[in-house]
């Protein structure tokens, strides 16, 4: 080890090493506002799954961070510096990417596309006192445990339920159509016995809904080959098939529904991922056509969904927004929020940063649903989702009316037609 | 329930299995003849799969008659990895073997990937959505010449094995390795055309399961699993055994679909699998070591 003191210079240097920090303490001290102020750009760190299972949503969802650099200095302008993490799609990893994140100065957190993953940064975030927006996870409990640094603006599952079959009755209101009878059929994964818990739950409460559930029918979403879970519902004689699906499992249920002539009047999606996926229309080709889901999307009337669908034509010309959805309109919104409370707290203190979020009031955004604004338990209400069909090889927006990009079509007709 | 819902399932299970005979053949060929277990049999398919989707992409080729070049191109692949790779392998703990051809499956899978990417890939004939209409039954018609396939090639295998001389040459190195050697015949060529028969089968399995299923990388362990629990229930090295086997979970799983839950329909192959292990561990059709 160097011993200093025998050094005179080393000596000087000390001196005047504590000079600059008595001087530097002294301001933090005496001004923190201006100096804090002074922080001209906002450091956000974006943690979303871009590999592992769930690569390909976290990589969609990073379309909806990359572009917002540029169009929030366009809009707010804010200087934003992204610090991208992949928490490759394993809880433990995205624990330690946040903490990380924080270690390296992000400002505040954006992620995560997942519960599980969401639930395990709020932990971190709360203990490091950073503020975290969650852009997408569905989870009530996240916003149930009293966190002061966690925000989330997204619905929660129950809402995703109430909203999703809602617009089934809206539906069947504007097509004047009235099933009596539905077969539910649902992946049996964590996410779909929370949505038969949901639909279960809801359900009887929604009594404007003319229908009733005949059979319910769960089935491995890894399953190959679903004639049998088809044969059942074909049996069960219901007037429509209500599911909750993931990709794969979507798109063998179609075929399946065609081989069997199940002469159904359509299949429409409470809400979950699968039936407005590129993936599922370019597999069925014209069979994914007048399939229906009810899901967060973005609001293809607004300004600011225009001028993302401008963005990303210019920084990712191959890529549409309809192919992406929430995805990119909630991970966008995320940063916005975050933006917009940087440039009201003008600090990046993480205490003023979290009390100018919770005073959140965006009425122009890209996804449908009311202002984005904060309860008490940092949870956006009001969130909707739209009930999408499948047309013309995309997923186009049937209902809310007023954001409507086409007419609403049900029963569904003849797909050889 | 009403009896055409059961016969249905019944039909759809019966024709899944022989599907799942099949694919399970060409493990049990290999196996019944080298004693080696190919632990990349499901990889293997679902690089079949991929070559009939290109083939019917690239030249409209129907997956029917796709099948002879790309059982052609297997059987050459076969038996290259068996002379070239396997071979050296065949004398050797059980453990390598199974290490080596893990590996082998791991580049494959990996190798898929890059190629093609996670996403599903497909192909769309004019009677993949079809069916026959006998009353109130309704019949899948690709699970119908999928299965008619599955006959087809288990008796031509049948035929090769029992009457020609290279098939009764191969019957010799299974029976009796030593003596094979003794009397002359070049065991190492007749095993590495054992493999390529064996990949052939897996060749032609890859070429009807994509009328059935979409193709993605990660689809062969899966159907690795599959195969090994249907060459375990029909008797390991029995192709009448593979097919037997696959009829039976194929039509177990479906009648557990349909009088229990779907959801439970794969624990019930497991299930068959530990009760034959326990009462008959040769397999049904199997030889008593």
């Amino acid at each position: 080890m160097a011993n200093h003191t025998d050094s005179p210079s080393g000596h000087d240097m000390r001196r005047r090493n504590l000079v600059k920090a008595v001087g530097a303490g002294a301001a933090l001290a005496g001004f923190p506002a201006i100096v804090r102020a002074q922080s001209t750009k906002l450091k956000v760190g974006v943690i979303l799954p871009r590999s592992g299972v769930q690569g390909l949503i976290g990589q969609s969802c990073q379309i909806g961070a990359d572009i917002a650099p540029a169009l929030i200095k366009d809009m707010l302008g804010v200087d934003i510096e992204l610090m991208n993490a992949d928490w490759e799609t394993n809880v433990d990893v995205a624990r330690t990417r946040a903490e990380r994140l924080i270690q390296e100065g992000a400002h505040v957190l954006v992620g995560p596309f997942d519960s599980g993953a969401a639930s395990a940064i709020a932990q971190v975030a709360e203990q490091k006192g950073v503020p975290f927006v969650i852009n997408i996870a569905a989870a009530p409990p996240i916003t149930e445990q009293g966190y002061k640094f966690v925000f989330r603006n997204f619905p929660t599952a129950i809402d995703l339920t109430v909203n999703g079959l809602a617009l089934i009755g809206d539906l069947f209101r504007a097509t004047n159509v009235a099933p009596r009878s539905a077969v539910f059929m649902h992946v049996n994964d964590t996410f779909g016995q929370a949505m038969n818990r949901g639909i279960g739950a809801t359900l009887p409460r929604l009594t404007q809904l003319p229908f009733k559930i005949v059979d319910t029918i769960s089935y491995d979403p890894a399953a190959k080959d679903l004639s049998v879970e088809v044969s059942k519902a074909k049996a069960s004689k219901a007037d429509f098939l209500l599911l909750v699906c993931r990709l794969n499992d979507a798109i063998i249920l179609r075929r399946e529904i065609v081989k069997q002539r199940w002469n159904i009047m359509g299949m429409i999606s409470p809400g979950s991922p699968g039936i407005y996926e590129d993936q599922f229309q370019k597999a069925l080709g014209k069979l994914s056509e007048n399939c229906i889901s009810n899901n967060p999307w973005y609001n293809p009337k607004t300004a600011m969904t225009a001028a993302v669908i401008k963005q990303m034509a210019k920084q990712f010309p191959k890529e549409k927004l309809h192919s992406h959805g929430a995805n990119v309109s909630y991970t966008f919104e995320s940063i916005l929020i975050a933006a917009d409370a940087f440039k009201r707290a003008r600090t990046t203190n993480p205490k003023e940063l979290a009390d100018a979020i919770r005073q959140t009031n965006l009425t122009d955004r890209v996804s449908l649903g009311g202002p984005i604004k904060f309860n008490a338990k940092g949870q956006v209400e009001g969130n909707l989702s739209a009930a999408l069909i499948n047309k013309d090889g995309r997923p186009q927006v049937m209902l809310p009316a007023s954001a409507a990009e086409t007419k609403p079509v049900f029963p569904w007709p003849d797909y050889k037609a | 329930m009403t009896w055409d819902l059961v016969a249905n399932v019944l039909i759809a299970g019966l024709l899944t299995g022989m599907v799942y005979g099949l694919m399970a053949l060409g493990l049990s060929v290999i196996f019944g003849v080298v004693r080696v277990v190919n632990f990349a049999h499901g990889e293997m398919m679902t690089i079949a799969m991929y070559a009939a989707v290109i083939l019917f992409v690239g030249f409209r080729l129907d997956p029917f008659l796709a099948v002879l070049p790309v059982a052609a191109a297997f059987f050459v692949f076969g038996y290259w990895l068996q002379k070239g790779l396997i071979n050296p392998f065949i004398t050797r703990p059980e453990h390598s073997q199974f290490m080596l051809l893990v590996a082998v499956a791991i580049i494959m899978v990996n190798v898929l990937l890059m190629v093609f990417g996670p996403d599903a890939r497909n192909l769309q004939v004019d009677y993949q959505l079809e069916s026959f209409e006998i009353g109130r039954l309704l019949v899948d018609k690709a699970r119908v010449y999928a299965a008619g396939v599955a006959l087809l090639t288990a008796g031509a295998l049948f035929g090769f094995f029992r009457f020609t001389l290279t098939g009764k040459a191969i019957r010799a190195c299974a029976d009796n390795h030593l003596g094979a050697l003794v009397v002359g015949l070049n065991v190492k060529h007749l095993y590495a055309l054992t493999f390529g028969i064996g990949s052939a089968c897996v060749a032609v399995a890859g070429c009807m399961m994509v009328l059935l299923v979409d193709v993605t990388p990660n689809l062969g362990p899966a159907y690795t699993l599959l195969a090994f629990i249907t060459v375990i229930v029909g008797g390991m090295g029995s192709m009448p055994g593979a097919i037997v086997g696959g009829i039976l979970i194929g039509m177990s799983e479906a009648l557990a679909g349909l009088l229990i839950s779907p959801s439970a329909k794969s624990m019930f192959s497991f299930g068959l699998l530990i009760l034959v292990l326990l009462l008959r561990p040769q397999g049904l059709l199997g030889k008593k070591p």
